[in-house]
């Protein structure tokens, strides 16, 4: 249907390609996952799809791009729009106008659609995608989940045949991703549309596609099946690594497959996990009591009692929008609370100064963008505090003194945001969703950290979606709904006790395996 | 037919255009007028109609901040009045000392003799920018200014879409300060005011610029500014009438304001400038290929709302002239009302009956 053919695209002459000769074609009803590490090209891909690249970003652009056999490849995105619709890493970014209703009917009038068309692809959309009852909404005040239905509503009732993510599950937590995902799916199976994504969490899009293309970072790509594919990709998902681990062919991909395989795996019992609670008659790092804190009419937390203790990580898990942020910011201070009190060494941070308040308790925001405002690195670690150079270099090694901020990595630049809260020397550290739009690599690197400020006797809070990334990094695991504590405990046993928030190899070995590499522990021994 | 006319007061939104115009004819009716009594008719009627058919969504609950502004303009007002009033011939309440300014701030005084009459000019003043505002204020809070913008001719949807989003960015940027002055507060850095100013600054232009880029992107890739199979000889057409239509505009607009230019400059110019701009645009929306989803219908309950509206403005400008003792009362007297201005202005309370309900809305 879509065909790219010998695609060459770089960012300036004679600057190295991000794209190098790639031929790609996607048939009628496909969903076709791209993936690769971070900043190999993925986004700059779909981009040149949708004719976004080089419109929007600059660029050389050369070879084809034919839809049905007739080059588009000058044709704009607008002049695409009735074919390829297209949905942005951050939905909300993208939305034209106020309510549910208005926003899906946007790109029909556009088209100049006739007004009673108009109406029944409205109404069949909203029952579609299950949003019927969201319909007069102000679409800011909708949950991540939503809003990325929304976005997909918003042009499907243009009726393209090709339906082009961008990261369509990454902010998502797992509940909501999987409903993106089934939306998806059921578009693809009884709609016949195509859906061309891009996707760093493959734990969550491998089932469903049906075909994978691979960046490695050196501009070609690999188009094949799925399993294929896996066998050497740079990135995989855990029940990939499972399987690889355990020699299994062809590759599993759900969940189902690999526990059918793994009946045949025979592994003796881990050693029981040690118990990660400081000493007894430790008083723990902070201690939070009734905590409760109140946006208008909403109560986003409701009476929360939490104890971190030092040398422990702990995850903060829950929904979008269950009180994960309001928890971060009213245990470091600055939010207003209603009532409760909170307890960093005697004293409460919210009566300190800024300066005072950094070094008791440190925390990183969601946007870490949003701490740096220099123009290079040095800049940055020299307004941070003597000592943030070399924390940075402890934390990730080369990072280059005269780079612009924003042109480092996510991992580098979550590195230098966290750096420079480090600077302060707070015991306790807390972190909201630090994991976002990171590869696996980088997310590793990040849980090594994690673990080791834990071992320097830091308490460490980590706000996130990320199952896998939790099992990796956390030692306790607090899940919160509506503001509430609805369970606490080790994280073993609170992520095996819930299915949406087990990871992978906890689905397919059962508890108490969380990991990758305890299998390969528990293989080796044996 | 009598069923018909049922169904346009069946629960709906009113078609902006309709709230915009009769809030303008109250606006009128307040400005050609400083009596208090007509005036506090005026700012009751629109209170009354808010009241009774504002619906319950957010743009519905500015009308309070409207009433705010209006006091405090009144307030201001006053206040200037004292300060700067000069003398003013009449009862002295408050016999204040008068502060010359120097001879370079030509002739003003600051303070002075504070009479009643000055006080009293002074609060009718205020009074009339106040029932202004809050005419205004009524019609936002009735119809969503934004749906407004979207019942723009179809030429100039484009320009419309741009101001739309332009309202909707406010907002954001503002929520972006707040995000970023609550991280900076993270970390070290630059503390004093003006140098510190820069660690809110960069961050948010930044995210500024990002997310109208994002936007842009989307916007299109879902197909705004699509204008297919347009000649070269259309735009040459549409050029022309729109730049003939502007040059007749600006040269009829001068010609009715300056009296000394020749008449023909002046109304003729006018109509020709604004024929051609029709022309213009009606050539612009024939190539533009969009539709409107759910527009607005306009029906009976949209024309009685506007009738009001014009009526109270036509009594209004009308007493301006005929009954000048009672539009502008003299400052000593207690001001009086007539019949025709009492009746005119409660016809533009109309709109609390005839117009239908708000739609309800799932919150």
């Amino acid at each position: 249907m879509i065909e790219l053919r010998d695609i060459c695209f770089r960012y300036a002459e004679g600057a190295p390609p991000v794209l190098d000769a790639v031929d790609l074609e996607i048939e009628e009803g496909e969903l076709v996952l791209v993936s690769g590490p971070t900043g190999v090209g993925k986004s700059t891909l779909l981009g040149v799809v949708t004719g976004l690249v080089p419109r929007f970003s600059g660029g050389v652009l050369s070879g084809d791009v034919l839809l049905d056999g007739a080059s588009v490849l000058h044709a704009a995105p607008r002049d695409r729009a009735h074919v390829v619709g297209y949905v942005g890493q951050d939905p909300a970014a993208g939305f034209v106008t106020d309510t549910v209703e208005e926003e899906l009917a946007y790109g029909m009038e556009q088209l100049g659609l006739p007004p009673e068309t108009m109406r029944r692809r409205v109404e069949e959309t909203l029952d579609l995608l299950g949003i019927a009852a969201l319909r007069d909404r102000d679409l800011r005040t909708l949950s991540g989940g939503q809003q990325q239905r929304v976005a997909i509503g918003a042009v499907l009732t243009m009726h393209p045949r090709l339906l082009v993510l961008d990261e369509p599950t990454s902010a998502l937590d797992p509940t909501a991703a999987e409903e993106v995902l089934a939306t998806l799916t059921r578009l693809v199976h009884d709609l016949g549309v195509s859906v061309l994504l891009a996707e760093h969490r493959l734990e969550r899009v491998v089932p469903f596609a049906d075909r994978m293309v691979v960046l490695d970072g050196s501009g070609s790509v690999r188009v094949g099946p799925t399993a294929e594919l896996l066998e050497t990709s740079p990135v995989v998902p855990p029940i990939v690594e499972l399987g690889r681990l355990a020699g299994w062919h062809p590759l599993p991909l759900s969940v189902r497959d690999a526990r059918r395989r793994a009946r045949t795996l025979h592994l003796a019992a881990p050693e029981p996990r040690p118990q990660p609670v400081g000493r007894p008659g430790d008083v723990p790092l902070l201690g939070a009591r009734s905590l409760t804190v109140v946006h208008g009419r909403t109560t986003a937390l409701r009476e929360v009692d939490l104890d971190l203790d030092g040398g422990c990580v702990t995850a903060l898990m829950g929904r979008n929008g269950a009180g994960k942020s309001s928890l971060l910011w009213a245990l470091q201070g600055s939010r207003k609370r209603r009532a409760g009190s909170v307890d960093v060494g005697g004293q409460d941070p919210a009566r300190l100064e800024p300066a005072d308040r950094r070094a008791a308790v440190g925390l990183l925001p969601q946007d870490a963008a949003d701490l740096l405002y220099l123009e290079t690195v040095a800049e940055e670690c020299a307004a941070g505090g003597p000592e943030t150079r070399a924390i940075l270099a402890s934390l990730v090694p080369d990072v280059p003194d005269d780079a612009h901020p924003r042109d480092l990595s996510e991992g580098q630049r979550l590195a230098l945001a966290l750096s420079l809260v480090l600077a302060a020397r707070p015991r306790v550290l807390l972190l909201d969703e630090p994991t976002r739009g990171l590869d696996y690599a980088a997310k590793k690197v990040l849980a090594a950290t994690l673990r080791r400020l834990a071992a320097d006797g830091h308490a460490v809070l980590v706000a996130t979606h990320d199952v896998e990334f939790v099992a990796q990094a956390a030692d306790a695991v607090v899940v919160l709904a509506e503001g509430e504590v609805v369970s606490s405990g080790p994280a073993h046993r609170v992520l095996a006790e819930s299915p949406s928030f087990a990871p992978q190899v906890a689905k397919v070995l059962g508890p108490p395996w969380l990991r990758v590499d305890e299998v390969a522990t528990a293989l080796e021994s044996a | 037919m009598r069923s018909r006319a049922r169904g346009a007061r069946l629960p709906r939104d009113l078609h902006p255009v309709a709230w915009y115009a009769w809030a303008i004819g109250l606006a009128a009716a307040a400005s050609s007028t400083t009596n208090p009594l007509v005036l506090g008719l005026l700012l009751a009627v629109a209170t009354l109609v808010v009241l009774a058919r504002r619906s319950d969504q957010p743009w519905a609950a500015s009308f309070r901040l409207y009433l705010w502004l209006a006091l405090l303009v009144l307030v201001l007002r006053v206040v200037f009045r004292i300060v700067f009033g000069g003398t003013y011939p009449g009862t002295v309440l408050l016999d204040l000392p008068e502060v010359p300014l120097p001879d370079w701030v030509l002739g003003i005084t600051l303070l002075g003799p504070l009479s009643l009459e000055g006080l009293m000019g002074g609060v009718y003043d205020g009074l009339r920018l106040a029932t202004i505002i809050v005419c205004i204020g009524a019609a936002n809070a009735l119809a969503n200014p934004k749906r407004l913008l979207r019942s723009v001719p179809p030429a100039l949807h484009e320009v419309g879409t741009a101001l739309v989003v332009a309202v909707s960015v406010l907002p954001q940027l503002a929520d972006s300060v707040r995000r970023v002055r609550a991280a900076q507060q993270l970390r070290a850095g630059e503390e004093r005011r003006v140098r510190g100013l820069r660690r809110v600054l960069v961050p948010v232009l930044e995210d500024a610029l990002e997310r109208s880029l994002a936007l842009a992107a989307g916007m299109d890739a879902r197909g705004y500014g699509r204008a297919p199979g347009q000649t070269r000889r259309e735009r040459w057409t549409t050029g022309a009438f729109l730049l003939v239509g502007l040059g007749g505009i600006c040269v009829g607009v001068y010609g009715v304001l300056d009296q000394t230019a020749p008449r023909v400059l002046a109304a003729p110019m006018l109509v020709l400038g604004l024929v051609a701009a029709v022309a213009g645009l009606a050539s612009a929306g024939r190539r533009v290929q969009r539709s409107r989803y759910r527009p607005d219908p306009w029906r009976w309950p949209e024309l009685a709302v506007v009738g009001s509206g014009i009526v109270a403005g036509a009594v209004g400008v009308w007493a301006s002239r005929a009954q000048l003792a009672i539009a502008y009362p003299d400052l000593t007297r207690m001001p009086e009302i007539s019949l025709a201005l009492l009746l005119g202005v409660l016809v533009g309370a109309l709109p609390a009956l005839v117009a239908p309900e708000p739609r309800m809305v799932a919150a």
